[in-house]
């Protein structure tokens, strides 16, 4: 008799305790471990949620970011993922058409005026919000660009490929440098499909047929690709960049330590490269290879999984960290683009005048989104080793031709990808 | 032994086997044999279309090869065209192997190797390149590492054998590098074989008074392998030294105390006294080399990733891209059962040439 | 032998020493690298791979790296879940395979020949080839613990355990080893009327030192180092080991100070293991593996 007594008085006490609203507990996973900035900054901003409010109380797990993809796919197939969690970009539709996130039940009019990069859309529904974007420039000296009498290029008028070769070129023959160029081979993994295919996309090409999604034939290896694949193959050729054994101390350090004239980097690198040369740094424009200067857009993205139990409660955490302060908070710490004017104002860099505000307007004019398919994580890796392979010299429409072959294959084996 | 009531006990003899073997077959037996399953579907890692059966589709994408005979180009007149550097021109193959409806044998084929036969060109294809050289590598490391290394832990053996005061820290010391992970041992080696500042240019610089120039050793798709291979031999050998070691010393001293009394020279002890009661130990050091060369994988993962041009792509490296990179699991594990074929054949020939002729 | 001629021999046993000491060099050098350079910072480590100050403790020697890595990651967390994990599985590797080759070995019931035979095919199945099915196989498997009935076994202790703790190698070390002891022994016991697991326990174990060793040694190390498996199926900090978590230093702009002070840190365990059991192990290798 007692034990039912004490059974039925356990099942009240706990109906009551759920009844009466503690605090719902919503685990998060961030990828930012290791990262001393972005971990400070995200673990202010849900200690302010949580404190901000009795209903949520947001737990974060982190990740480094190199495996955190991994870990969330061995998560999915465990049933294990958390409630919120944060997606690359362009990795986002494959993981919407796996189904491991749900669309984003947040208020739309939040992030009207957001940069378009940051907004994960899939299928006709948003499934992530950015709380910043990447864009990619070309950095150098002032100085440098003086010495060698090479134009400075507005957004307006771009380096033409010419002009742009011509000018490496002249930066060779001085002797000055290691190397003109710093594209960043050293960084295997997403930054290759990030940073290179805009330029093949302003050859003319693109990595695959966006009108169907459903092969990558005539794209990636049709006669604009083929003039991308050479060009970029006599960048090596001539010695105007590192290769692929590039030292990843090198890319790092290379351009600020003199050994490079140029680089290819993210504006999350360049708050090391302002640091050292001050107003001596220039944020400049990718050339016009031909169609157009494209640079890449989108990167880390907030969004809530299929499997969570309490999406409002994670659309409540995410639309509390969409404010400026933090948006702020972020671009200051690691050097990204605010997604808003308004936060941009809020930021040392990006506001009016600031050292890196022509990647605010680079990233509204000139961002294209890599290819928004649940495909794309076959298709980047097929896409990185092609141009790694090509920049060690292996036959330009041969190697394109494989990368096709090998997408189409993977697009067919499921099914189209839902498109 | 003879059959006794004593030692017939079939209870307490699965009770006491049960607990091993019962991991072993749910955690080796049981994925095995769900990898071969996998192997004859289409399933992916994570996936909301269904999985289906495809037979032996995937054996045959990576399998499959093809032999094409190419004709020279030849100009109007019926002579062979060649090129500046006077090499004969051939018609791309690209205009056989896509979309050639009389070639559909050979549709979606690339090139692996080729060779002249008189004015032709031979060239044979293969459906998945990229498998086909992990193959190769891999054979290739093994055969090279399999008695390089194990011939060197002798001659090791052979040294740390001698009774010299302090050998045993010399042992210790060879030993060291066993223990250390081999990620580690990668991560060391990087530094080691830079092509630029690296510390191996730079000690065979000092050593040719700057004769030397700097090789990119791991971007190098000829010295890639070869440089991997230097780094695992280093790696591992002190670990075979030690069995050699073992083995030297259950040689009974009378047979080199005869040889010594009969006069000998080094070479013929070794030879005849020394080497015989080595078989057994040979027989297992290269049983256990070979089989952990086959599983060559951490250090292509975080040294080289497959490159420069899949020089150093290894089975098990494509195994694990495959399956867990690009999400195809039945293509990792189509692979995984053709390296266990791959590895059961090797070892049944090792066996046979090593057996015992009693 | 030739009359030894005393001038003669301080040289040949020179020249012996600088061989053995030319080879203990080339085997050292990278760990007294990576030791050397944890104790430099960054800008001094890279520009020092260029010159023999690579192994010299010389310029801003300093243990800033290793207390900036404690502060990048949970450095004694990771330590702590390896050595754990290590020292469960070996302890469990021992008694499992020890018990299972004594019945192997000593007794004799049916299907015994059949069962040793699988095992032994085991021995040539690469870890690498299953670990994908042992992945999706591990995600499905029940556990009574702490949460009650649960499925799946990804983030815990458990699943870096106990796939390993039998297996074909060290289950052969001991066949090997205990196939060598010396019969009278067990059977006179039996007819004392000894039980099996008294044997087992009082006679056998007792006399398998030398075996142990060599198992416990060979088990560590392959699960201290272990980098594959862990890295597919743990992602909660809470129980990741030593070697995924190289990850944490590999952000955007490496500190190689730290990358080399967290490489000393986690190759310390294993050092300092190998140097405790060392002369057990070397001398139990003498005993176990060479018997063909």
């Amino acid at each position: 008799m007692t034990r039912t007594n004490l059974m039925a008085g356990t099942i009240l006490a706990s109906a009551l305790a759920t009844g009466a609203a503690a605090q719902t507990e919503l685990s998060m996973w961030y990828h930012g471990a290791g990262n001393e900035v972005e971990s400070e900054i995200i673990n202010r901003i849900v200690g302010d949620f949580n404190e901000s409010q009795d209903e949520w109380e947001v737990s974060l797990q982190s990740f480094p970011q190199g495996s955190y993809n991994d870990s969330v796919i061995a998560a999915a197939l465990a049933g294990n993922l958390p409630d919120i969690l944060d997606v690359d970009g362009p990795v986002m539709p494959n993981w919407a058409w796996s189904g491991y996130l749900q669309p984003l039940p947040i208020d739309e009019s939040l992030i009207e005026n957001f940069l378009p990069g940051t907004k994960g859309e899939w299928n006709g529904e948003l499934y992530s919000i950015g709380l910043w974007d990447a864009a990619v420039a070309m950095v150098t000296r002032q100085s440098y660009l003086d010495q060698f009498d090479i134009r400075v290029p507005t957004l307006e008028e771009p380096w033409t490929l010419e002009e742009f070769d011509a000018a490496l070129v002249k930066i060779k023959e001085s002797g000055e440098f290691a190397y003109p160029l710093d594209l960043g081979m050293a960084w295997t993994g997403e930054w290759y499909p990030y940073a290179f295919s805009p330029f093949l996309q302003s050859f003319g090409g693109d990595i695959v047929d966006r009108e169907t999604y459903s092969t990558a034939e005539g794209a990636l290896n049709g006669d604009a690709a083929v003039e991308f694949g050479e060009w970029w193959q006599s960048l090596f050729e001539r010695d105007l960049v590192p290769g692929t054994s590039q030292d990843p101390a090198d890319r790092d350090n290379g351009f600020v330590e003199g050994k490079y004239a140029i680089s290819w980097n993210g504006n999350w690198a360049a708050l090391n490269i302002l640091n050292e040369y001050g107003d001596d740094t220039l944020f400049l424009p990718a050339p016009d290879f031909g169609n157009g200067p494209v640079i890449g857009a989108a990167s880390w993205q907030f969004g809530v999984s299929a499997t969570s139990e309490h999406p409002e409660g994670a659309a409540a955490f995410i639309e509390f960290a969409l404010q400026d302060e933090y948006l702020a908070a972020f671009s200051n710490g690691i050097g990204l683009i605010p997604p808003t004017e308004s936060a941009a104002e809020m930021t040392e860099n990006y506001k009016e005048g600031g050292p890196m505000a022509v990647f605010y307007e680079l990233s509204e004019s000139q961002a294209k989104l890599r290819p928004v398919s649940p495909g794309y994580v076959v298709a980047a890796k097929v896409f990185e080793k092609a141009l790694a392979d090509i920049a060690n010299g292996a036959d330009v429409q041969d190697t394109l031709d494989a990368a096709v072959d090998e997408i189409d294959a993977d697009i067919e084996r499921n099914q189209g990808y839902g498109h | 032994m003879s059959r006794s009531r004593l030692t017939q006990s079939n209870r307490a003899g699965w009770t006491m086997a049960l607990p091993g073997f019962g991991l072993i077959a749910v955690f080796i037996i049981l994925p095995f044999f769900f990898a071969f399953g996998l192997s004859f579907t289409n399933q992916r890692l994570i996936s909301p279309n269904p999985t289906e059966w495809v037979g032996f589709d995937n054996y045959r994408q990576l399998m499959g090869v093809g032999v094409l005979t190419l004709e020279p180009e030849r100009d109007d007149a019926g002579a062979v065209i060649r090129d500046e550097d006077g090499a004969i021109e051939y018609p791309r193959l690209r205009g056989f192997t896509r979309g050639n409806p009389d070639y559909a044998h050979l549709d979606g084929m690339r090139e692996w190797t080729s060779w002249q036969w008189g004015e032709d060109r031979v060239v044979l294809l293969a459906r998945d390149v990229v498998f086909m050289k992990a193959v190769v590598n891999t054979l290739t490391f093994v055969a090279v590492v399999a008695p390089v290394q194990a011939g060197l832990a002798l001659v090791l053996a052979l040294l740390i054998n001698q009774r010299l005061r302090g050998i045993n820290v010399f042992r210790t010391i060879y030993f060291m590098p066993v223990v250390v992970s081999i990620v580690v041992v990668s991560l060391l080696w990087r530094f080691i074989y830079d092509g630029n500042d690296g510390l191996l240019n730079n000690l065979l610089s000092a050593i040719t008074f700057g004769a030397f120039e700097p090789v990119d050793w791991l971007g190098n798709p000829d010295t890639a392998l070869p440089a991997i291979m230097a780094m695992s031999i280093w790696q591992a050998v002190g670990f075979h030294m030690v069995i050699w070691l073992a083995g030297l010393q259950t040689i009974s001293p009378t047979l080199y105390e005869a040889a010594e009394i009969e006069g000998t020279s080094r070479w013929q002890t070794f030879r005849y006294v020394t080497w015989p009661g080595l078989r057994n130990t040979a027989v297992l050091i290269l049983i256990v080399i070979t089989m952990q060369a086959f599983a060559l994988f951490a250090q292509i993962d975080v040294m080289t990733g497959g490159g420069p041009l899949d020089s150093t792509q290894t089975i098990v490296f494509q195994a694990v891209e495959r399956g867990y990179g690009k999400q195809d699991i039945s293509g990792g594990s189509t692979i995984s059962v053709l390296l266990f074929l791959l590895v059961l054949t090797i070892s049944l020939i090792q066996r046979y040439l090593t057996r015992e002729r009693n | 032998m030739a009359q030894i001629d005393p001038s003669n021999r301080g040289l040949r046993l020179a020249v012996r020493y600088a061989v053995l000491v030319l080879i203990a060099v080339i085997f050292i050098f990278p760990l007294v690298f990576m030791v050397v350079s944890s104790l430099k910072p960054d800008q001094q480590l890279l520009s020092d791979t260029g010159s023999l100050r690579a192994f010299l403790p010389v310029g801003d020697i300093s243990l800033d790296n290793y207390a900036a890595a404690f502060q990048r990651a949970p450095v004694g967390l990771f330590i702590f879940n390896s050595v754990l994990v290590t020292a469960v599985t070996v302890v469990l590797a021992l008694l499992v395979c020890s018990l299972a080759a004594f019945a192997f070995v000593f007794l004799e019931w049916r299907g015994s020949g059949l069962l040793l035979s699988i095992i032994l095919a085991t021995l040539i199945v690469p870890f690498e080839t299953i670990a994908i099915p042992l992945l999706l196989i591990v995600n499905q498997l029940p556990w009574i613990g702490l949460d009650g009935f649960t499925t799946g076994w990804l983030n815990s202790y458990r699943v870096q355990i106990l796939p390993f703790v039998a297996d074909g190698l060290t289950i052969f070390l001991f066949v090997q080893y205990f196939r060598d002891l010396p019969r009278e022994l067990i059977e006179a016991s039996r007819v004392e009327g000894a039980s099996w697991w008294m044997i087992y326990r009082r006679i056998v174990m007792p006399l398998s030192g030398p075996v142990l060793a060599t198992a416990a040694i060979l088990k560590f190390l392959v699960m201290y180092n272990q980098y594959l498996w862990p890295l597919m199926v743990v992602q909660e900090e809470g129980y990741r080991p030593v070697m995924v978590d190289l990850q944490y230093f590999f952000q955007l702009n490496r500190a190689w100070g730290e990358i080399m002070a967290y490489l000393s840190l986690i190759t310390l365990p294993v050092l300092a293991f190998y140097f405790v059991l060392q002369r057990a192990f070397i001398s139990s290798i003498a005993s176990t593996g060479v018997k063909g």
